[in-house]
C-alpha cells in the first residue's frame, strides 16, 4: 500500500500532481497559439473582420493560460534538483543539455515575443504583429520538440555510455534526441494537444450556438474546430497505434500491463472491460474478443504475445492503473473520432449550426481531451515503473537524501497553492468563454447574404411580418 | 577549450541578468503597498508586463543551465536549499498569476494586488535566503547533500534575504521613476536614496560578514596578491553612489536607474572573488561538477548562437514598449 512516510512515496506523489497540472496549460497552449496564428494570418491575407474578432477572442483565455503554463513548468524545473538529485546527477550529462536547449530555443522566443503579441498591436505594424504570433507558436512547439526529446530518453534510452562516477554520458547526439520512442510520442502528443483544444473551441462554440446561432464567429469558430477534430481524431489513432507498436518493441513489460496479458500465449484476446488481478495473475470480470488481442499488436490473428510472465514481478508496473488509464484514453480517442463524423455528416447536409445532438455531444466532450491526455502520460509514465530510466535507473535509486517530512510539507503547500490559483484561474477562463464574442453589423448582413435560397427567404418574411405586425 | 569555464561563465551572466531584470520587476511588487489608488497599481503593472515572463524565464536558464552543466552542483544545491527554492517558487505562482487575474477577477482585485506584493517580497526574500545559505557552506559527502532540511536557516541567511529585498526595491523604484510621470513619479522618486542608502548598509554589513564565515574568504581578501583584485570593488562602489546621487538631482532617471544595476554589478563581482573556484562553497570546484565535454560543447553551440539573438530581441521588446506609460496602460 501506499506508505506516506516514505520521502520517495511522496516525491514521486508531489511529482505527479505538479506535472499532471502542468501539462494540462502547455496542451491548451500549444493549441491555441498555432490556432491564433493561423487566424491571425487568415486576417492579413482576407482582410475579413471576422478572423480579428476571433483573434481578440481567444487571445484572453490564451494569456491567461499562458501565465499558468509558466509558472507551472518553473516548478518542474527546479523539481528535478530538488526531488530527484541523484537522478539529475546521473542523468544530467545527457538530458541536461536537451532542457538547456529548450529554454534557449522555445522558453525565450515564446516569452520574448510574447508582450509584443499580447500588448503590441498599437505600437508594431500589422506583419510585425502577426509575426511575434507566429513565433509563440512555434516556440510552443519547439517546446514540445525538446522537453518530450527528454522523457522518450527516459523511455528508450540510447546513444549514452556510463562513466567511472555512474554518470550517463552522451556518446551521440543524434541518437539521443531521436531516440527510438521519440518520433512517435512527438507526434502523437502534439495531435493531442490539437485535438484537445479543437474540442475546447468546439465546446465553446457550441455552448453559444444552443443560444444564438446567428452569431458569426461563434459559427466560424465552431465550423473551424470540428473541420480539425475530424482531421486530426482519425490521424491521432493511426498515431496512438504506431505509438503502442512502437512500445511493444521496447517496453514489452508496459504493453502487456496495459492490455491485461499476464501470460504468454498466442491467439490473445482483446479484454474490453475487467479487473487486472495482480495477485492472481488473471482478469476478472472480463468481457472479451478472441484473437484481437494478437492481431492489434502483430496484425496476424495467431501470434504469439508476451505476457508479464516473462518479466521479474519486482519489474512489473502497476497493472490495473495502466489497463484503465488506456482504455479510457483509446474510448475517448473512438468518440473524438465520432464527433468528428457527426460534424461532416451536419455539414453535407447543411445543418452544422442547427443540429442541436452535435451541439450537446460537442459541448459535453468540450473538456474531455484533458482527460484524454492525462490518461496518456499516465500510462506512459506509470508504465515506465518501476525505472525513472527504463532498465536502467530505478525510481527508488533517483530521489534526493530529503527528510520526509520537508516533502510532506512542500506536498500539502503544492496542493494547496495549486488548487487555489489554477482552480480561479479556471473559473477566470470559463467566464471570459461564456461571453459571447461580439458580432459586427457588416458580419450580420454578410450572413444574411451568404445563407442565400430558403433562409434568406424565410428571414425576409420574417422581418416584414414583423415590420407589417407594426 | 576550457568548456566548465566557459560555462561558469555563462551561467554566471544568465544569473546576473536574472537578477538585473527581475530584480526590478519583483522590487515594482515589493513597492506596491506604496501606491495610492487603482490607477497608479495600473499604471507600475503596465510597466512590467510586457517583459516580466521574459525577465523570469533567465531563472529557467539559470536553474536548466545548471542541470545541463553542473549536474553535480545542482544535485547537491537544490536539496540543501529545499524550503527556499520550494517557497521561492509558490510565491512566484502568486506573483505571476496576479498580473492576470487582477484584470479577470472583479470583486476581488484587492486581494491580488495583495497576492502581488505578498508573492514578490517572498520571492525577494527566499532569493536572499538561498544566497546566504549557498554562499556559507554546503554539507556534502560523496556525490550528495549531506545536511539537514533546516540548515539554512542562519543571522547570516535572514541577513541576506533582507538585503536582497532592500536591493530589489531600490530597483523597482528605479524602474517606476523611469516609466511614470506625475505625483507617482515624484513620490517614488524621493525613495530611491534611502533605498540606495540602506542597500549600501547591507553591502557593508555582509561584506564584512563573510569574511568570518570561513578564513578562505578571508584569506581571499586581506591577502596578497588577490587583495588586488578585491580593492577596486570597494572603491567602485562608493563612486555608484556618488553617480546615482547625482543622477537624482538632476533627474536623469535612465542614468540612475543603471546606478542601481550596476551596484548589484558590483557585488555579484564582489561574490565572485569569494567563491572562485567552488561552485558549492568550500566543497566542490567548478570543475570537479562540470559534466562531460561533450555536453558542455554540444549545448555552447546553441548558446553561441541563441544567446546574442535572445539578447537582440529581448533589447527590441524594451524597445518597442520604451518611454513613460500612459495612465491605465496596456490592454489586450
Ligand atoms: C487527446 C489526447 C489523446 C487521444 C485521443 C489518444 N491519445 Fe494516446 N496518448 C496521449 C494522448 C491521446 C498523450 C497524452 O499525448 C500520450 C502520453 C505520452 C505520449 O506521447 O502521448 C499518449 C500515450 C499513448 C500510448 C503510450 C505510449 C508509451 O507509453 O510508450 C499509447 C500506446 C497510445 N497513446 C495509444 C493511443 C491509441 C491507440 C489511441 C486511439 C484512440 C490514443 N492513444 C488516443
Ligand atoms: C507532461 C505530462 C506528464 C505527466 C502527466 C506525467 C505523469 C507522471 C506520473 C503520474 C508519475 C508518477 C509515476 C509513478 O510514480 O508511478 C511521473 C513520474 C515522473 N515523470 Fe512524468 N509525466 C509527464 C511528463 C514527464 C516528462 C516530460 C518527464 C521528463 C522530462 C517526466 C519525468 C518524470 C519523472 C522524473 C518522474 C519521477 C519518477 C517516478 O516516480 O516515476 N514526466 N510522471
Ligand atoms: C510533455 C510534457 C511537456 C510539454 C509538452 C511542455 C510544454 C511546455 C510549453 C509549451 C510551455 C510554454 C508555456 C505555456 O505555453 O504554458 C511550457 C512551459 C514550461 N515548461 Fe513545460 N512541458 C512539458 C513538461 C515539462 C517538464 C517535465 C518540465 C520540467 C523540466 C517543464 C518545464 C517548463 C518550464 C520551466 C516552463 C516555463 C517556461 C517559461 O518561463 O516560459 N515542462 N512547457
Amino acid at each position: 500500500m501506499i506508505d506516506l512516510t516514505d520521502p520517495i512515496v511522496l516525491a514521486r506523489l508531489q511529482f505527479a500532481f505538479t506535472i499532471s497540472f502542468h501539462i494540462i496549460f502547455p496542451a491548451t497552449s500549444i493549441g491555441l497559439a498555432s490556432f491564433l496564428a493561423f487566424v491571425h494570418w487568415r486576417w492579413l491575407r482576407t482582410g475579413e473582420e471576422i478572423f480579428l474578432t476571433l483573434f481578440d477572442y481567444w487571445i484572453k483565455p490564451f494569456a491567461v493560460v499562458f501565465g499558468m503554463g509558466v509558472v507551472s513548468g518553473l516548478m518542474m524545473s527546479y523539481e528535478f534538483g530538488t526531488n530527484w538529485s541523484v537522478f539529475s546527477d546521473k542523468a544530467g550529462p545527457v538530458i541536461g543539455p536537451l532542457m538547456g536547449y529548450e529554454v534557449m530555443t522555445a522558453f525565450f522566443v515564446e516569452a520574448g515575443f510574447l508582450g509584443v503579441m499580447l500588448f503590441g498591436r498599437d505600437r508594431v505594424g500589422p506583419r510585425l504583429h502577426f509575426f511575434a504570433s507566429f513565433m509563440v507558436a512555434a516556440g510552443t512547439l519547439a517546446s514540445a520538440f525538446w522537453i518530450l526529446s527528454v522523457n522518450s530518453w527516459m523511455q528508450t534510452p540510447a546513444g549514452y555510455a556510463i562513466n567511472e562516477a555512474g554518470q550517463f554520458v552522451p556518446e551521440d547526439w543524434f541518437e539521443i534526441v531521436f531516440n527510438p520512442s521519440f518520433p512517435y510520442r512527438l507526434v502523437h502528443m502534439v495531435f493531442a494537444a490539437y485535438l484537445t483544444t479543437a474540442l475546447v473551441i468546439a465546446g465553446t462554440g457550441a455552448f453559444h450556438l444552443l443560444r444564438n446561432n446567428e452569431n458569426q464567429p461563434v459559427r466560424k469558430m465552431f465550423s473551424m474546430a470540428l473541420w480539425f477534430i475530424a482531421i486530426i481524431a482519425p490521424l491521432q489513432i493511426l498515431a496512438g497505434d504506431q505509438h503502442g507498436l512502437n512500445t511493444y518493441e521496447h517496453q514489452p513489460a508496459k504493453v502487456a500491463a496495459l492490455e491485461g496479458h499476464f501470460k504468454t500465449r498466442s491467439a490473445a484476446p482483446e479484454y474490453l472491460f475487467g479487473w487486472p488481478n495482480m495477485d492472481t495473475g488473471e482478469i476478472d470480470y472480463a468481457v472479451s474478443i478472441p484473437y484481437l488481442g494478437s492481431w492489434i499488436l502483430t496484425h496476424d490473428f495467431h501470434a504469439e504475445i508476451i505476457g508479464l510472465d516473462q518479466f521479474d514481478r519486482q519489474d512489473w508496473p502497476n497493472v490495473p492503473i495502466l489497463f484503465w488509464s488506456f482504455r479510457i484514453m483509446v474510448g475517448l480517442g473512438l468518440l473524438f473520432f465520432c464527433l468528428g463524423l457527426m460534424g461532416l455528416v451536419q455539414r453535407f447536409r447543411g445543418r452544422l449550426y442547427d443540429s442541436r445532438l452535435l451541439a450537446v455531444s460537442a459541448l459535453l466532450l468540450g473538456p474531455t481531451g484533458y482527460v484524454a491526455v492525462l490518461c496518456g502520460w499516465i500510462t506512459t509514465e506509470v508504465g515506465r515503473q518501476p525505472y525513472t530510466i527504463y532498465g536502467l535507473l530505478r525510481t527508488v535509486d533517483s530521489a534526493s537524501p530529503v527528510a520526509a517530512p520537508a516533502v510532506a510539507t512542500s506536498l500539502i503547500a503544492i496542493v494547496l497553492v495549486y488548487l487555489f490559483i489554477f482552480g480561479l484561474g479556471t473559473v477566470y477562463v470559463l467566464r471570459l468563454l461564456a461571453q459571447m464574442p461580439p458580432d459586427s453589423p457588416a458580419q450580420l448582413s454578410r450572413s444574411l447574404l451568404d445563407q442565400g435560397g430558403r433562409r434568406a427567404v424565410k428571414i425576409l418574411k420574417l422581418l416584414k411580418i414583423s415590420r407589417g405586425a407594426r | 577549450m576550457d568548456f566548465a569555464l566557459i560555462w561558469a561563465f555563462i551561467l554566471a551572466v544568465s544569473v546576473f541578468v536574472y537578477v538585473a531584470l527581475d530584480g526590478f520587476d519583483l522590487g515594482v511588487g515589493i513597492l506596491f503597498p506604496l501606491l495610492r489608488d487603482e490607477e497608479e497599481r495600473d499604471t507600475a503593472i503596465s510597466a512590467i508586463a510586457p517583459v516580466w515572463d521574459g525577465n523570469e524565464t533567465w531563472l529557467v536558464l539559470g536553474g536548466g543551465g545548471l542541470l545541463a552543466a553542473f549536474p553535480l552542483a545542482y544535485s547537491v544545491i537544490f536539496p540543501a536549499l529545499y524550503v527556499p527554492l520550494i517557497v521561492m517558487l509558490l510565491a512566484l505562482i502568486f506573483r505571476g498569476v496576479a498580473f492576470e487575474y487582477r484584470v479577470h477577477s472583479r470583486k476581488r482585485k484587492w486581494f491580488w494586488d495583495r497576492a502581488f506584493f505578498g508573492g514578490s517580497l517572498m520571492a525577494a526574500f527566499s532569493q536572499g535566503i538561498a544566497l546566504g545559505a549557498w554562499l556559507q557552506g554546503i554539507e556534502v559527502t560523496g556525490r550528495a547533500y549531506a545536511g539537514g532540511w533546516w540548515d539554512w536557516v542562519s543571522p547570516f541567511s535572514v541577513a541576506t534575504g533582507l538585503a536582497v529585498i532592500c536591493g530589489y526595491a531600490l530597483l523597482g523604484a528605479a524602474w517606476i521613476n523611469l516609466k511614470t510621470e506625475g505625483p507617482l513619479q515624484q513620490r517614488i522618486e524621493s525613495l530611491i536614496r534611502p533605498l540606495a542608502a540602506g542597500t549600501v548598509g547591507f553591502i557593508v554589513a555582509v561584506s564584512a560578514w563573510t569574511p568570518l564565515l570561513d578564513g578562505r574568504y578571508s584569506l581571499r581578501w586581506f591577502a596578497w596578491p588577490t587583495m588586488l583584485y578585491a580593492v577596486p570593488v570597494p572603491i567602485l562602489v562608493g563612486l555608484t553612489v556618488l553617480a546615482l546621487w547625482r543622477s537624482i538631482e538632476k533627474g536623469r532617471a535612465l542614468r540612475a536607474f543603471f546606478c542601481a544595476e550596476a551596484l548589484f554589478l558590483l557585488c555579484y563581482i564582489g561574490l565572485g572573488i569569494s567563491v572562485w573556484p567552488d561552485i558549492v562553497p568550500t566543497n566542490i570546484t567548478i570543475h570537479e561538477a562540470a559534466a562531460p565535454d561533450k555536453s558542455l560543447a554540444f549545448l555552447l553551440v546553441g548558446a553561441v548562437v541563441m544567446v546574442p539573438a535572445i539578447l537582440i530581441y529581448t533589447a527590441a521588446a524594451y524597445w518597442i514598449f520604451r518611454g513613460k506609460v500612459r495612465h491605465g496602460g496596456y490592454h489586450h
